[in-house]
């Protein structure tokens, strides 16, 4: 294999494996807030408990997306070094800003989070886990400013500098609000919350399933199963609203999205089916119009096809359309297990339903996939563009970097990954047998203190 | 010297990695004193001393990253992809060591927590080792052609000035360590670290006088601006003072104080390496004058750089108050309760 096709893979399986992490760091950081915040407000110690549960639960990961995360940004110089050169005055910056107003606000806080139990007030504890869960969202923030201006580059110029052209801000706030990062962090933002809940849903229904801590699991279902149907909604919602952003802002890429050839009014949207390229057509069950709504809120609205494009600027069809199927699927039917978990709970007869139980504790990968998937469409549909209509992927690589050199750190890394994920896994199974701590359901320290 | 933007961001940078070598130096130093001790209580007690911290310290090195990218995209450009092997290596030990601090005591048996003890180890002594090594490639001087591209290999990284380099940062990260750890602990354990750390101080101020006497005899560049500026010496000389007042401290029981000394000895010691790069930032051994990095061929345009001094100035008071209030909260010697590694 060449060296790019080498860059590539390694790039995208470093950020498939990390983006398992942050999801969940994001997520379970809000669900820490919601946890803590009852407990002071309530003074229910069950609230305490789940907190000391999900805290541990949550320094896994946070190890993990913080270990897996300095690879990424690493591997923009060592690989993408070209890229680097180019985009490093625009780009550094959002990155260098996550640095200084994210990371370190969430690593300082998760020491106190952590450690601080029996250290801090009560007050003084809530507020770090909220400095860390801000930390979280300020990560993806900046994360998601960067990227976004790598879909819809705004506020920048082209400079030539010692004989190479490079890009270079004009104006900071065009960057920060390029036309799609807002809609784009919304929707990456209701993931994880999702992937937060739906882990809490998951450990909780498993509980009750096996009818172990049983108050505990319907505590923890209450805050998980609301933040749950709470996201997926919201997240039909940014769904909608980032999908009408790649229709004005990449139109290439929407297209790839439904496998769209000919520039169509009356569009159809496609519920399930795949893409006979070589026919130029889609094969499965279509709803007319529908595409034309859901892109410009009108039924008869033209939708612009791939041929618009020359065929070097399309992006590969048939994975753009199935990765982005797979996600909306996905999508949708979370929305359904957690409406239906919720209603049950509601009506306080979830725990005989063991069959809704069983499709809880899967529901975790939902998010998950949903979560892979999307970010797959996303930037499998940039192609073949690193930065949309300004730099082409080839044009962004390391001009010294050999292939050999780049397989070995992808054997390297695909083998410390696999052996992290099964490490991973093993604990997180660990600390779900054994449960929460019964000695947590008694404050000790400072926070046993009542407040003043 | 006048200060343009340029060398602010130069200093900003350098205060970043100095950070990172003062802060993380000593958790490194702890990962490599590790394995010294054999009783499972010790062990999770060194752990602990660095438990809420090592993670916000390694930040520094990511913020650092960040800052060069954002203000100085060539050289992160050439380097990142020059030192490409070195620097996945030293990605492997890092992550190895932090999954290690976390995973270590989640198990009781004992060939669980021995594995990840030497990954903990290991990992720590080779990040010191690799960070060492492309610093000293860095005072040395790389290869660049004049397109600005290293022109050289991995196995051209490793020559005997480098290497050394690599082993002074171990032997620098190994006092610090344990000066740090004699700070914070009690009993046995702080008796044992204290003679770890007269040991290592020994060890280091061998490493650095050798590591000295070979920068002036072979790596001429790299003392050019203190000959130049005679005042400049008092760096060195502070450098120096600050080595010799640690085993003092120590005399008097001031641990804190000596402890204080080891970051003093750091600081001088990038303060010297980055006064004698000034104004590169990554030296050609090719064609020095013309193919060098410096901060104003390899920088960022003026605009960004002027950006980038406000974000700074907004999150860096910021950061450096709840680091200080965090190491405040932490102070005192380590007791291991249920939420301890």
């Amino acid at each position: 294999m060449d060296v790019l096709t080498l860059s590539r893979i390694q790039f995208g399986a470093t950020a498939a494996f990390h983006y398992l992490y942050p999801p969940l760091s994001i997520g379970l950081g809000l669900m820490l807030v919601f946890m803590e915040g009852l407990w002071i407000k309530t003074g229910n110690t069950l609230y305490h408990q789940m907190a000391r549960f999900w805290t541990r639960v949550f320094a896994l990961t946070f190890a993990i997306g913080v270990a897996t995360g300095i690879v990424m940004e690493f591997e923009f110089g060592t690989n993408w070094a070209a890229y680097s050169r180019y985009v490093g005055d625009v780009f550094g910056s959002a990155l260098a800003a996550e640095g200084i107003f994210a990371f370190f606000l969430e690593s300082g806080f998760l020491a106190v989070l952590l450690f601080g139990w029996d250290k801090v007030s009560r007050k003084m504890h809530f507020f770090s886990t909220c400095m860390v869960c801000l930390g979280a969202h300020f990560s993806a923030v900046w994360i998601i400013v960067a990227n976004s201006w790598m879909q819809t580059p705004a506020g920048y110029h082209i400079v030539v500098r010692n004989g190479m052209p490079r890009a270079e801000i004009t104006d900071f706030w065009q960057l920060v609000f390029n036309p799609s990062s807002m809609e784009r962090l919304f929707h990456t933002v209701c993931g994880a919350w999702q992937a937060g809940a739906f882990l809490v849903v998951s450990v909780s229904a498993w509980y009750l399933l096996k009818k172990k801590h049983q108050e505990f699991a319907r505590a923890s279902l209450k805050v998980g199963l609301t933040v749950a149907l709470v996201a997926s909604l919201l997240q039909a919602v940014s769904g909608h609203v980032s999908a009408q952003g790649v229709a004005r802002n990449q139109p290439a890429k929407l297209a790839a999205f439904e496998g769209l050839y000919q520039t169509t009014s009356n569009a159809p949207l496609t519920l399930f089916g795949w893409v006979d390229e070589k026919n130029e057509k889609v094969v499965g069950l279509e709803a007319p119009g529908l595409l034309s709504f859901l892109a410009h809120n009108d039924f008869h609205a033209p939708v612009t096809g791939l041929n618009e494009f020359k065929p070097e600027d399309r992006p590969p069809v048939q994975a753009s359309f199935l990765f982005f199927h797979g996600m909306v699927g996905v999508g949708f039917a979370l929305i359904a297990i957690a409406a239906l978990g919720f209603l049950y709970f509601r009506k306080g007869t979830l725990h005989e339903r063991r069959w809704l139980l069983w499709i809880l504790v899967f529901s975790v990968l939902g998010p998950q996939i949903a979560n892979q998937m999307g970010w797959f469409a996303a930037e499998v549909g940039r192609q073949p563009w690193l930065v949309y209509g300004v730099l082409r992927t080839p044009e962004g690589m390391s001009a010294v970097v050999q292939a050999n050199v780049v397989l070995t750190s992808l054997i390297l890394f695909t083998f410390i990954y696999f052996l992290l994920f099964a490490v991973f896994i093993y604990l997180l199974n660990d600390k779900i047998q054994h449960g929460p701590d019964d000695a947590d359901l008694k404050p000790s320290g400072k926070l046993a203190l009542p407040e003043k | 010297m006048h200060f343009d933007l340029n060398t602010v961001w130069f200093i900003l940078v350098g205060v970043l990695f100095a950070g990172y070598a003062m802060l993380d130096g000593f958790d490194l130093g702890i990962g490599a004193l590790h394995l010294f001790t054999h009783e499972d209580q010790e062990r999770r007690v060194m752990l602990n001393a660095i438990g809420p911290v090592w993670d916000g310290n390694e930040v520094w090195l990511v913020t650092g990253g960040g800052a060069l990218f954002a203000a100085f995209p060539n050289v992160y450009a050439t380097v990142f992809s020059g030192f490409y092997l070195a620097l996945f290596l030293l990605l492997a030990a890092l992550i190895f060591r932090a999954v290690a601090i976390e995973f270590r005591s989640k198990r009781p048996e004992h060939w669980w927590r021995q594995t990840w003890d030497i990954g903990f180890s290991i990992g720590s002594i080779l990040s010191s080792l690799l960070i060492g090594v492309a610093l000293g490639n860095i005072a040395w001087g790389i290869p660049i052609d004049s397109n600005g591209e290293f022109a050289g290999t991995f196995f051209s990284l490793l020559t005997p000035y480098p290497l050394f380099v690599g082993v002074t940062t171990v032997a620098l990260f190994m006092m610090h360590g344990a000066i740090y750890g004699v700070m914070k602990t009690e009993g046995a354990l702080h008796d044992k670290l204290r003679g770890w750390a007269m040991n290592s101080i020994i060890f280091f101020v061998i490493c650095a006088t050798t590591l000295t006497m070979a920068t002036l005899l072979y790596v001429p560049h790299m003392s050019e601006h203190v000959r130049e500026h005679p005042l400049l010496f008092t760096v060195a000389l502070a450098n120096m003072l600050a080595i010799a007042n640690i085993p003092r401290e120590f005399h008097h029981g001031n641990d804190g104080r000596a402890f204080l000394s080891s970051c003093t000895a750091i600081v001088t010691l990038m303060a010297l390496f980055a006064l004698n790069i000034f104004p590169n930032l990554v030296y050609s051994v090719t064609n020095p004058e013309m193919n060098s990095l410096n901060i104003h061929n390899a920088a960022s345009s003026p605009t960004t750089l002027r950006i980038m001094l406000i974000i700074a100035c907004i999150g860096l008071p910021v950061v450096l108050a709840y680091t200080v209030s965090i190491y405040w909260i932490f102070r005192g010697k380590v007791k291991l309760d249920r939420m301890s590694y």
